[in-house]
């Protein structure tokens, strides 16, 4: 990817979160730095998720962190309901970012081992210095929520409870505070093959009745494709494809993206089947591209950052860096070479 | 003791038991499975299923120890492994053996070149020369598809990224023409993009050298398409076993169905509801009796509670074997209802 630009961004909407322009750099030393992610435009309409898709070092937990001001970006805006994150310091800060939660990939050791569920579940709210007989029916009522009972939980410590319930116990965290946006960052990887469908059904199932707005941050197409409305690829920091998720499969054009999909163990001969736009990328051979690794996020590639790594690059992708560009009904691509269906 | 010379391995009945001081863990109880030359078998299950301790189990890495218990017989040629004095099982490691781990940062020692790593093998148990070793490494190294070998000889495995390394470990793994290639979790470790490049590696090595290849995985999609046949473990043991594409398209065992039915598939449409499986895996510390799945399984009665299920071939009169562990395995009609 690629590119930058902002061409699916949906103003029109009044998008409930919107990060405009964000770019996190963390300087390494020696006047080097990390150019974890440049120039990132999200905008999230009430009631969707988003998915972030990308493998390990392409900026998508240091975009989600950045969201949640946790560091705060090095430059570029966070806007939420209306309220610009980016400048509040202290209380304000904390006051306006309660109404966005976040939960992480390990649930285990984003538990503090001493504590007890109870007391776990209802820290965020005692410290805004609500208490008394109703904190106590709140907390049995989020529990039951996410499927755990309140009576066998209420004084067990993280480590008596498998990672399933703890991640269980980590979501009833964040609703307690009413949020309305969610940030997971890759909430199902850490756990058991058999577990991760209870927890991706249970957040499908709380954001119903929750209401919430959620950002899915996961390396994993196939997770992603399930539980999100639309889909943001990221490589090495900037934006490759914007799509619905429907189209995931069978219109996905960035070859980063294609190369994504042909990645997914025993899922090549489904892909290339069905496939009307793709047809110069998948004739391309989108496997060939991942011969190289991932460049160093300190020196990325000039032009399109993917272009070491692509089958299709030629010298324009090295000098010039491609815009995202509408090639369908929400579907943007930043890619010089791929014709728009 | 095999009139069948093809079989390189054969497992009967193994037991693991790890001795804590919370009591005995039966990691693994009661396996039985046997390989051919050039035959790939895949192990799936979740963790605690007992998938590694059995891969540990049939290398002799793990075998009878003050706080280890390991019953039954793991033949790797005719020979097994826990009754061999221990040098006598380091000459099997490297010529007959190997193993790939899952984490290749620390199965190559930090302060060695990639060169060594390779060289060790062979000159310690093939006997080559410091000249014939360095070759030999460097044409290991450009079977694994390392651009660049004899550069990469000199260099340590921290200036490598995690699939170079991961091929080193594999180089390694091959240097000594293994018949038997046990493969534990070989790319839990390593980006989506890289893990396919290493799972095809592996499989083509396999069959060019006509090695039999052990694959054990959570990845139920890493195991499809890449092994024959393939063997579903649950809290420490087989609960199905048969060719690759039977079980992934006709599993007999609630468990597998209700595995394969819980993994998100990029066909699906988004927010399809996804068919969880309750419960967790249980604690092996205090395994429930009968079957073990029985306290997560949807069509549990109280004989499953009671009485544990013998693996038995369900094959509706075709040739090739299915076994299950059910007691009342499913049946196509069955499924569908479900």
């Amino acid at each position: 990817m690629a590119g930058s630009g902002n061409a699916h961004m949906r103003p029109e909407h009044g998008p409930l979160l919107s990060v405009d322009d964000m770019v996190v750099e963390f300087p390494v030393g020696r006047r080097q730095v990390v150019h974890a992610v440049s120039g990132l435009n999200i905008d999230l309409l009430p009631g969707e998720t988003l998915g972030i898709l990308g493998e390990s070092g392409c900026g998508k937990s240091s975009a989600g962190r950045a969201i949640m001001q946790e560091p705060a970006p090095t430059s570029g805006g966070v806007r939420l309901a209306g309220t610009e994150l980016t400048g509040l310091k202290g209380r304000s800060l904390r006051r306006d970012r309660a109404k966005m939660q976040m939960i992480m990939q390990d649930p285990v050791s984003s538990l503090n081992p001493r504590r007890k569920v109870h007391d776990l579940v209802s820290e965020g709210l005692r410290i805004w210095g609500y208490d008394g007989d109703d904190l106590d029916g709140a907390i049995r009522e989020t529990l039951t929520a996410v499927g755990l009972d309140p009576d066998t939980v209420w004084d067990r410590r993280a480590h008596e409870l498998s990672g399933g319930q703890c991640q269980r116990v980590c979501i009833a965290r964040a609703l307690m505070m009413n949020p309305d946006v969610l940030i997971c960052d890759e909430p199902v990887s850490a756990l058991d093959v058999s577990v991760q469908a209870q927890i991706l059904n249970l957040l499908e199932r709380t954001k119903e009745t929750y209401d919430l707005s959620m950002i899915f941050i996961a390396h994993d197409v196939s997770v992603v494709k399930n539980i999100s409305d639309r889909v943001m690829v990221l490589y090495l920091g900037k934006t490759c494809e914007v799509l619905p998720s429907t189209d995931m499969q069978t219109r996905a054009l960035h070859p980063y993206t294609r190369t994504l999909i042909a990645s997914i163990p025993g899922g090549e001969e489904v892909v290339a089947a069905d496939d009307p736009v793709a047809g110069p990328v998948a004739d391309a051979k989108p496997q060939a591209a991942t011969m190289t690794e991932l460049p160093s996020p300190l020196n990325p590639p000039s032009g399109c950052r993917f272009r070491t790594r692509c089958a299709l690059a030629t010298d324009r992708c090295a000098a010039e860096e491609p815009q995202l560009r509408e090639v369908g009904p929400g579907h943007f691509i930043a890619c010089h070479e791929v014709a728009a269906g | 003791m095999n009139q069948d010379n093809d079989l390189v391995l054969e497992v009967r009945d193994v037991r693991t038991t790890f001795l804590t001081p919370r009591g005995p863990v039966r990691a693994v109880d009661g396996v039985s499975m046997s390989l051919r030359a050039g035959e790939t078998l895949g192990i799936v299950g979740e963790s605690g299923s007992g998938k590694s301790v059995l891969g540990r189990t049939v290398m002799g890495l793990v075998s009878n120890s003050p706080t280890t218990t390991v019953t039954g017989e793991c033949l790797i040629d005719g020979r097994d492994v826990h009754t061999l004095k221990p040098n006598q099982r380091r000459q099997l490691w490297g010529p007959e053996v190997a193993m790939v781990f899952q984490d290749p940062m620390t199965s190559l020692n930090p302060v060695k070149r990639v060169g060594r790593h390779i060289t060790e093998a062979l000159r310690l148990h093939l006997g080559v020369g410091k000249k014939e070793a360095h070759d030999r490494a460097v044409e290991l190294l450009r079977q694994v598809s390392i651009p660049e070998p004899v550069r990469r000889m000199t260099q340590y495995p921290h200036e490598l990224s995690g699939g170079m390394r991961q091929r080193v470990v594999i180089a390694m793994a091959l240097a000594c023409d293994p018949k038997l290639l046990i493969a534990d979790e070989p790319t839990t470790a390593l980006d989506v993009t890289v893990q396919k490049q290493i799972l095809d590696l592996l499989a083509s090595l396999a069959t060019e050298r006509n090695m039999a290849t052990i694959l054990i995985s959570h990845d139920l999609g890493a195991v499809e398409g890449r092994t024959d046949r393939v063997a579903v473990m649950y809290a420490g043991r087989t609960v199905e076993t048969s060719r690759t594409s039977r079980v992934f398209n006709n599993p007999v065992h609630p468990y597998a169905d209700a595995l394969l039915a819980s993994i998100p598939r990029i066909a699906d449409d988004p927010h399809t509801v996804l068919r969880a499986i309750d419960g967790s895996p249980p604690n092996m510390l205090n395994p429930p009796d009968g079957c073990r799945f029985a306290p997560r399984c949807r069509f549990a009665v109280d004989r499953c509670r009671e009485e544990s299920p013998e693996l038995r071939d369900l094959a509706d009169g075709t040739d090739d074997t299915h076994l299950g562990a059910c007691h009342f395995p499913l049946l196509p009609a069955r499924q569908e209802v479900g």
